[in-house]
């Protein structure tokens, strides 16, 4: 079985070729029903030598593939291999399975668009390079599908590039991303320079004899690449605006896969990390522990659909790198798994949400839709409870164990991560409230339902399409099957995804056994005082503390006060804390003027040293060629005493000697 | 022999000298391609001279072997020499070394 991994990246690749071919021909619904097969066939694969490591001992459950020799340069060689571990296995399962789910998902949200073919085929391509991502032996694969994800991701971000602003936004996650790449490639050259080897296998059996400041400048620059790519603080600002993107991309790329693909390189790095100074995962713990609080304030006060689950998905990364900063790799992975089945739950319902209000996004124009989607809805609350962390639900599970180890490192993180999980309670249920409960606001006009929404489109001048709805009456509808039975699939996998990694007895741990050979090397051990009382009474903690935020958002929203609504939704949390608007701001004032200052300093010193030295040498040879007369006797004589000078020293020196 | 024994080769060597040294100055003095062209044979020829006289003194045959070497490279610079000194003429009125300064810097 071991010789057919490759089989697992190779379909949504042979999905990509044939639409790139033939998908213009064959069209709706076929493209989508060709790569949602492709990915199937993928995640049939994955199952399959999951089943197949399954049957390994313990110790042996790596199969290292080897396909050609990629690159080799001297004594620098990357093969082209791929490494199926239990680390590996396991994205790949959630990865191709949530993505065949919103494949699937993608052909009733889709209907209708004229690029339809078009989405298929960068969702295939998305897919194969995440499998790369994951899949890949050494550091290089894993770079050519970081890169790949992004390519994919701006493309997909864009997709409705007609409009100005989604082809900003993809062009401001593409750079964005960049910025985090470098990161990540200095983290290459290094590891290459130190280790000789950029191969896992090979990283992991070396980097016992790695240098502190080596292993520390590999861990920071690895974890500059992670916030790049997993929207932390201060990267994080080209997430909220990816969700220009069609919903099932939101879903796949910006909530489930993409967005986890720093945690899987810190994880799969974790024998570097531990091998650096302490202050890299200090560093870690605190990004990912503000990044979790700071998003989830901004996520309160946020009335799009999509932009409230784009900040919690923000806040959750931040959970998990509060974990990964901790120690607690297990605890990183279990949650990425748990959130990647409940976000993307939860966004699937808000595209299906979406889809049903015909177009609008604005949560302030919903309420009341229980009744008209009922299994959307249902389905969501799914969701909602399980990110909430509600008993038993997967998030419970999760988020509990992530804060454990919180408060193993620092009772501080532990303190914000309490506090982020209370908002994350709080911003649910409101959403929850705002769209499904209360009064219906759109069986009216607009104007009449909204004023608020209506005046303040009037001012910016928003017409329906791209966010907005119709300004008459919508007629919300329940969606099809193809968008329904992704939600039905993920509903029971949010609501049991917990017992994965049960902390209720040992055997429960299923998850953190089977990641063991991977992570064993960077995860931390409880201290001893943690007893399993303290365990127990930081898990009910934990759980109060999203149960209060719930319920305070029950008593805000449910009970409809309003001042204590506009007391908490400020402007400066809708804003983002100005946090980009700042930026913006930054870059066409101050810093537009400190980039000119550069632009003079290369135009001029740097290019003036430059052009300096080549006037320098065309003055001295314009006075150097005069001694070229064209004269022979000149030559001549330039001859004579040249033989001259040389019988002098000859002769002097036969005097002398 | 008689002659040759009685005589050391510091006569030789004097003329030699002096006959380079109007080669040399004949050289950058003259202006005529001609005549610059018979100083420069004047030159090696005395070199020739030096390197026979030497060659009989220390009883060592490489001087006279070098003499061929210069005879016949001397021998191929006349003609590639005189055909360049013929091609100027056809060209020009006289053969004055100056006015062929095209190549100067």
């Amino acid at each position: 079985m071991n010789d057919l991994i490759w089989l697992i990246p190779a379909f949504p690749l042979a999905g990509f070729v044939l639409l790139v071919v033939f998908g213009r021909r064959l069209g709706e619904p076929v493209a989508g029903w060709l790569a949602t097969a492709a990915v199937a066939g993928s995640f049939a694969a994955s199952v399959a030598t999951f089943l197949s490591l399954q049957g390994e001992h313990v110790h042996d459950r790596a199969y290292e593939v080897t396909l050609w020799e990629w690159l080799p340069v001297g004594g620098f060689h990357v093969d082209f291999g791929f490494l199926a571990d239990p680390l590996s296995i396991t994205m790949c399962l959630f990865v191709t399975g949530i993505a065949t789910l919103i494949h699937l998902y993608s052909i009733g949200y889709m209907h209708g668009d004229p690029k339809f073919s078009k989405f298929f085929l960068y969702l295939n391509l998305f897919v194969f390079s995440m499998l790369m991502l994951v899949l890949g032996d050494n550091m290089l694969i894993t770079f050519l599908g970081w890169e790949g994800v992004g390519a994919c991701s701006y493309f997909l971000i864009s997709f409705w590039h007609t409009d100005d602003a989604n082809a900003s936004a993809g062009k401001k996650a593409f750079v964005t991303n960049r910025i985090g790449d470098f990161g990540f490639m200095v983290a290459i050259f290094f590891t290459f320079a130190a280790l000789g080897t950029i191969n896992y296998t090979g990283i992991v059996a070396a980097s016992p004899s790695l240098a502190t400041t080596t292993a520390t400048v590999i861990a920071a620059m690895l974890f500059l690449g992670a916030c790049g790519k997993s929207a932390q603080l201060p990267l994080y600002v080209w997430l909220p605006d990816a969700m220009a993107g069609p919903t099932p991309v939101s879903a796949l790329i910006h909530a489930a896969t993409m967005v986890t693909g720093g945690i899987y390189l810190l994880a799969r790095m974790n024998p570097v990390i531990v091998e650096a100074s302490s202050w890299v995962p200090w560093m870690i713990a605190v990004v990912g522990a503000l990044t979790a609080l700071f998003a989830a304030t901004i996520a309160v006060a946020q009335n799009d659909i999509k932009k409230v689950l784009a900040y919690s998905t923000v806040s959750q990364l931040g959970f998990m790198f509060l974990a990964i900063g901790s120690g607690a790799y297990v605890a990183a992975l279990f949650h990425m798994i748990t959130h990647a089945f409940f976000k993307g739950l939860l966004f699937l319902g808000s595209g299906s949400v979406i889809h049903g209000m015909e177009g609008e996004q604005d949560m302030r124009r919903m309420g009341g839709l229980f009744k008209k989607m009922p299994i959307t809805a249902v389905t969501f609350m799914v969701g909602w409870l399980a990110i909430a962390g509600f008993p038993f639900f997967a998030g419970f599970f999760s988020k509990d164990e992530i804060l454990l180890f919180a408060y193993d490192k620092s009772i501080v993180l532990w303190l914000i991560g309490m506090v982020a999980a209370g908002l994350t309670g709080f911003y649910m249920t409101r959403q929850v409230i705002m769209v499904f409960f209360g009064a219906p606001r759109w069986d009216r006009p607009l104007e009449e339902a909204a004023p608020e929404l209506f005046a303040e489109r009037e001012a910016a001048g928003i017409h329906p399409g791209h966010g907005a709805g119709p300004t008459g009456e919508i007629h919300p509808h329940e969606s099809p099957w193809t968008m329904t039975l992704p939600l039905i699939v993920l509903g029971p996998l949010a609501l049991l995804g917990g017992w994965l990694n049960s902390a209720f007895w040992e055997k429960g741990k299923a998850l953190e056994h089977w990641l063991e050979p991977v992570i064993e090397f960077g995860e931390h051990h409880l201290s001893a005082g943690t007893t399993t009382l303290l365990k127990i009474e930081l898990g009910i903690g934990a759980t109060l503390v999203g149960l209060i935020g719930m319920t305070a958002a029950w008593f805000v929203y449910s009970r409809n006060k309003g001042e204590a609504k506009d007391r908490i939704e400020l402007k400066v949390l809708l804003k983002g804390w100005y946090y980009d608007s700042s930026i913006a701001a930054f870059m066409g004032g101050p810093g537009r003027k400190g980039f000119d200052a550069i632009a003079w300093f290369d135009k001029h010193v740097i290019d003036g040293a430059v052009n300096g030295v080549g006037s320098v040498v065309k003055v001295t040879s314009d006075k150097g060629r005069t001694v070229q007369t064209g004269y022979v006797r000149n030559y001549a004589l330039g001859l004579l005493v040249g033989a001259l000078v040389v019988a002098a020293l000859i002769l002097s020196k036969a005097v002398t000697g | 022999m008689m002659l040759a024994a009685s005589m050391g080769s510091e006569p030789y060597l004097i003329l030699g000298a002096i006959l380079f040294t109007m080669g040399a100055v004949g050289l950058l003095v003259r202006r005529n391609a001609l005549v610059m062209f018979m100083c420069v044979e004047l030159m090696l020829n005395a070199v020739n001279l030096s390197f026979v006289a030497l060659s009989r003194e220390l009883d060592d045959l490489g001087g006279q072997i070098a003499v061929f070497f210069v005879l016949v490279v001397a021998a191929a610079e006349v003609v590639v020499g005189l055909g360049i000194i013929v091609s100027i003429f056809r060209r020009r009125q006289g053969a004055t070394a100056d006015d062929l300064s095209m190549l100067k810097g």
